[in-house]
């Protein structure tokens, strides 16, 4: 027995922002500047009427149509994002009702970030292979732009908010490979949503100081671009040899690369030290920005779109950053 | 851990130049602060950290980044920990 990625679906909010935009309000940028140390070209940002569990719901709704996905034949629900709607209930069982999906099943909120889509790939591989359940339903969204103070130059400057939704299914081949995970929170003040929760929730200085910015009234994301930099430099390409020593295969095994898009020169940075050849690296920055959870559903996606993944591919998806955290593992097509 | 001196500076300062395309062959010297770089910026400081960490087996933290001024001052922390 083993388990398949089925279908993915993603949403995308309408509005967008355009390096010529970004460079009205940031006049020290040209918008090829702004290219160049992103990779970027558009990013799209929600609105406060629509958040992430919103976007996951659009997803599922984009899932249902383009799938053969039956909603009574759904065993459990994972739901991933960084911006639930509310501290309880869990977001996840919202969206079992808004979605209208059977009562019998299990409804999870994963509160991960830019390693969330692999993570939670993983415990539908736990839920699935252990007899749980068939079929896992895994939404995802998630709103950086919320977070993101109007003058922070860097977060505007890479990250997108959207949505998406994976249906994940028992099936007769392991299309999906053996995992590695890790943890590490002595860097979880590298990259950081300040005032944001129980330990520092936000206060009256908070808001005055913020009064330019709305009040920054989700709290907001401060990271360390640097020590971000260095840790993804060295923890990626440990990560890449575990999961190729786990699974028993080696770099050249491996039809694409699919990490978590999370910069242009951290991406590069990766590959040159891998040696990975350009045909074998999935760069979808460019169109999309950096998603966070989303980013790796959308990646894969385009590149099936593409051609780039058919029958028979070997793709390595590995997530990393916030936390810091980091997960992988290797999708047989 | 090296017994000897295997890093040149020679070697750092052609590395260099081969990275940032905008600059000429020739014109980076030991005392070039990097300041000096044409739009020199956090993206040059990625680059360099970067080129280190593939060329020398060293990762520059954001302390070594705050001291060193010149190539030379480069060249040096590189050393003391290669």
């Amino acid at each position: 027995m083993g388990t398949k990625i089925n279908h993915i679906s993603y949403f995308l909010p309408s509005k967008t922002l355009s390096n010529e935009e970004l460079s009205v309000e940031f006049s020290d940028h040209t918008p090829e500047q702004i290219f160049k140390k992103t990779g970027v070209k558009t990013r799209t940002h929600t609105t406060p009427d629509q958040i992430g569990s919103d976007m996951a719901f659009l997803a599922a709704e984009k899932l249902f149509l383009d799938s053969s996905l039956n909603k009574q034949d759904i065993g459990f629900l994972v739901y991933v994002t960084e911006g639930l709607d509310y501290k309880a209930p869990a977001t996840a069982g919202i969206l079992q009702d808004r979605l209208r999906l059977p009562l019998n099943i299990g409804a999870i909120d994963v509160p991960l970030g830019c390693s969330g889509f692999t993570h939670a790939l993983g415990i539908s591989k736990m839920i699935i292979e252990s007899g749980q359940a068939d079929n896992v339903l895994l939404l995802f969204g998630d709103t950086p732009s919320f977070v993101s103070h109007p003058k922070d130059f860097v977060l505007r400057s890479l990250f997108s908010d959207a949505g998406a939704a994976i249906w994940v299914g028992k099936s007769d081949n392991n299309s999906i490979g053996n995992f590695i995970y890790g943890s590490d929170g002595s860097g979880a003040k590298n990259l950081f949503v300040d005032q944001s929760s129980t330990r520092n929730p936000l206060d009256h200085k908070w808001l005055d100081n913020n009064d330019d910015a709305n009040g920054m009234l989700y709290g907001q994301m401060k990271m360390d671009g640097l020590e971000i930099f260095t840790f993804s430099l060295k923890r990626v390409p440990l990560l890449v040899n575990d999961i190729l020593e786990k699974n028993k295969l080696s770099i050249e095994d491996i039809d694409l690369f699919v990490f978590h898009q999370a910069s242009n020169i951290i991406l590069k940075s990766i590959q040159r030290k891998l040696k990975i050849p350009d045909d074998r690296m999935a760069y979808y920055l460019e169109d999309f920005g950096n998603t966070v959870s989303i980013s790796i559903p959308i990646a894969l996606s385009e590149s099936i779109k593409e051609g780039r993944v058919k029958k028979g591919s070997k793709v390595l998806v590995a997530g990393f950053g916030i936390g810091y955290s980091w997960s992988g593992t290797v999708l047989y097509y | 851990m090296c017994i000897f001196n295997i890093v040149k500076i020679e070697d750092l300062i052609e590395k260099l130049e081969e990275e940032f395309e905008e600059i000429e062959v020739g014109s980076i010297k030991p005392e070039t602060e990097f300041t000096d770089f044409e739009n020199w910026g956090s993206m040059h400081a990625l680059i360099i950290i970067a080129l280190i960490d593939m060329e020398y087996d060293v990762t520059l933290t954001g302390h070594d980044l705050k001291k060193m001024r010149t190539v030379q001052d480069l060249f040096g922390i590189i050393n003391e920990q290669a």
